[in-house]
């Protein structure tokens, strides 16, 4: 009876079409991570560091923009190099959308995405979950803590960071924090973690407003309601106004993390990966639709 | 908030305002909630903000309350560490998770000349203005306790001596005179503040089961002077004579058995 999103989509599609962005963003994501990995694994140095910050090939500096808010708020401005190590991460991710980190280089995403998969496989059905603008808050008082403790208050417990670095430099009793996150999503909330509380994603939002390339519900006008896009989008609040509405098809919420996820599920190929300025109709342009909607926080009400 | 709408209906109204105000009750909660964990995670560093005992920061760590605003926790440093000194904390150490330590009773920092971990760290939470190994403050030696060391027992281990780096500098043998036997001489290991670097070699090398001399954190092993002190000897020998005028001072001499 309980339908099984994406079932639909692999008859009609084929197992591999229905799974092309799952298998891309796994992947980017375990590639990465094997960039990180080759050198303490194997002894060949490409990148140093971690996600936090990296050098690669001793040249490339990288730093996570999250990170040099949080010292920043601390009180601390660092040297150049992290400087310019968050500038190119930050026009990076301004050029490819910024929660583009959640989907395809995050390792937590494979822990949270396990979770939502076992959920609904063990037909658990959502309990409680926090306001989704919960991150945006809980940003802002990491900000707040970290100005007042002069640390970086997130580092005490951020489970993203201590999982990656857990990877590369030893776990210890980080696989504690990460289980949670995995138990908090799998009985707690329903995407609870990625989709409410991450404030390192929180983060990444806010850079995620010029990104080029965008899911698009370019086909709405053949979507059956089947409802599987919205049971595997980690964010299913976003859909609602590209799909349902009757301005521009293009997810364009701040939230969307670019996994096209609703890509493969789709049985009906209603969505499609395309840029910002494809198709655009009858002079709708992106800017309409009201921001409560791109921050999550706004009623699911149509754009325009 | 205006609602989009053209003409509502009043039912539609009210139903738009309760959901308005289903709304703005989740987000007072959602920021409650984020102000709770802002306070909870304030005060959790306040009291976790102390380095342990067995942990020394790599060289030119800041201080560290500021160390723990800079460092972003990347490991860059200890990738760089050539001898695998340096370590990153992992969650339940008890070192803040993510930052750089080491353990000088297990991997002591060999005070590489050309200081690669300060040279990698791309933040400042080790500071670049330190450029000279030797003037690195990583923390201090003491030797803690006096009823194990050896050479307090009259014999010439003399080993954390042998293996400092800066030999007879940051760790000289003051010799004494042995009470317990009354013939022999002790000779006592002193170390010197304003030469240890706290790279923690005599540490590691003490032949004790634990050692009885440690590198501790600076702030824990120093005292300080109260600032208006002086030292008699010190003014003295700035000035060039003694700065007691001589005829000030007139104590009588008492000896034992009376007479003067």
């Amino acid at each position: 009876m309980t339908r099984i999103p994406g079932r639909e989509a692999i008859a009609r599609k084929g197992w591999l079409r229905a799974h092309k962005w799952l298998l891309l963003r796994r992947a980017s994501q375990l590639g990465l991570l094997l960039l990180f990995a080759l050198g303490p694994w194997l002894g060949i140095w490409v990148v140093k560091g971690t996600l936090t910050s990296s050098r690669t090939l001793d040249t490339l500096p990288l730093t996570d923009p999250f990170f040099l808010l949080q010292s920043l708020a601390a009180g601390h401005p660092p040297y150049r190099e992290a400087l310019i190590g968050a500038a190119i991460v930050i026009a990076f991710y301004l050029l490819v959308g910024g929660r583009v980190y959640c989907a395809w280089a995050c390792p937590m995403n494979i822990v949270t995405d396990a979770a939502a998969w076992l959920r609904r496989r063990l037909k658990l059905h959502s309990a409680r979950a926090t306001s989704p603008s919960m991150r945006y808050w809980l940003l802002g008082a990491i900000l707040v803590a970290s100005f007042a403790s002069g640390t970086l208050a997130w580092e005490w417990i951020n489970p993203v960071s201590l999982l990656h670095r857990g990877l590369l430099f030893g776990l210890g009793a980080a696989w504690a924090i990460v289980l949670g996150v995995f138990l908090y999503d799998l009985l707690v909330a329903t995407k609870g973690w990625c989709g409410h509380l991450c404030p390192m994603g929180a983060t990444y939002s806010l850079l995620n407003v010029s990104g080029l390339p965008k899911v698009s519900a370019l086909r709405r006008a053949a979507c059956d309601d089947c409802l599987d896009c919205y049971a595997v989008c980690p964010e299913p609040q976003v859909i609602r106004p590209a799909l349902k509405g009757d301005g521009s098809p293009i997810v364009s919420s701040i939230n969307c993390t670019h996994c096209g996820r609703c890509i493969d599920v789709c049985a009906q190929d209603v969505f499609q990966m395309t840029t910002r300025f494809h198709h655009r109709r009858d002079g709708h342009e992106q800017g309409t639709d009201h921001i409560a909607d791109r921050l999550g926080c706004g009623s699911a009400r149509p754009v325009q | 908030m205006s609602d989009p709408g053209t003409s509502p209906t009043e039912a539609d109204g009210a139903r738009r305002s309760t959901a308005a105000r289903r709304r703005f009750l989740s987000q007072v909660a959602a920021a409650g909630g984020a102000a709770l964990v802002g306070l909870g995670l304030g005060a959790y560093a306040r009291q976790a903000s102390a380095l342990p005992g067995f942990a020394v920061r790599p060289p030119g760590a800041l201080d560290e309350r500021a160390f723990l605003g800079a460092c972003v926790r990347c490991g860059l440093c200890v990738r760089a560490c050539p001898y695998d000194t340096l370590k990153l904390s992992a969650f339940g150490d008890g070192v803040a998770p993510g930052t750089p330590y080491f353990e000088p009773r297990k991997v002591p920092c060999e005070m590489c000349p050309d200081i690669p971990c300060v040279a990698a760290c791309p933040t400042g939470a080790l500071d670049r203005g330190l450029e000279d190994i030797g003037k690195a403050r990583m923390g201090l030696a003491v030797l803690i306790d006096r009823e194990t060391c050896l050479n307090f027992n009259g014999l010439r281990c003399d080993v954390c001596y042998r293996v400092c780096p800066l030999i007879d500098r940051a760790i000289t043998l003051d010799m004494q005179r042995n009470l317990r036997t009354g013939k022999h001489a002790m000779f006592i290991p002193v170390v010197h503040s304003d030469a240890c670097t706290g790279c923690g070699k005599c540490e590691r090398a003490c032949v004790l089961e634990v050692a009885a001399i440690k590198v501790l954190p600076t702030r824990q092993a120093k005292g300080e002077l109260g600032h208006h002190y002086r030292l008699g000897w010190e003014e003295k020998a700035k000035a060039g004579r003694s700065l007691l005028p001589q005829d000030v001072l007139e104590l009588p001499v008492r000896r034992p058995g009376g007479g003067s």
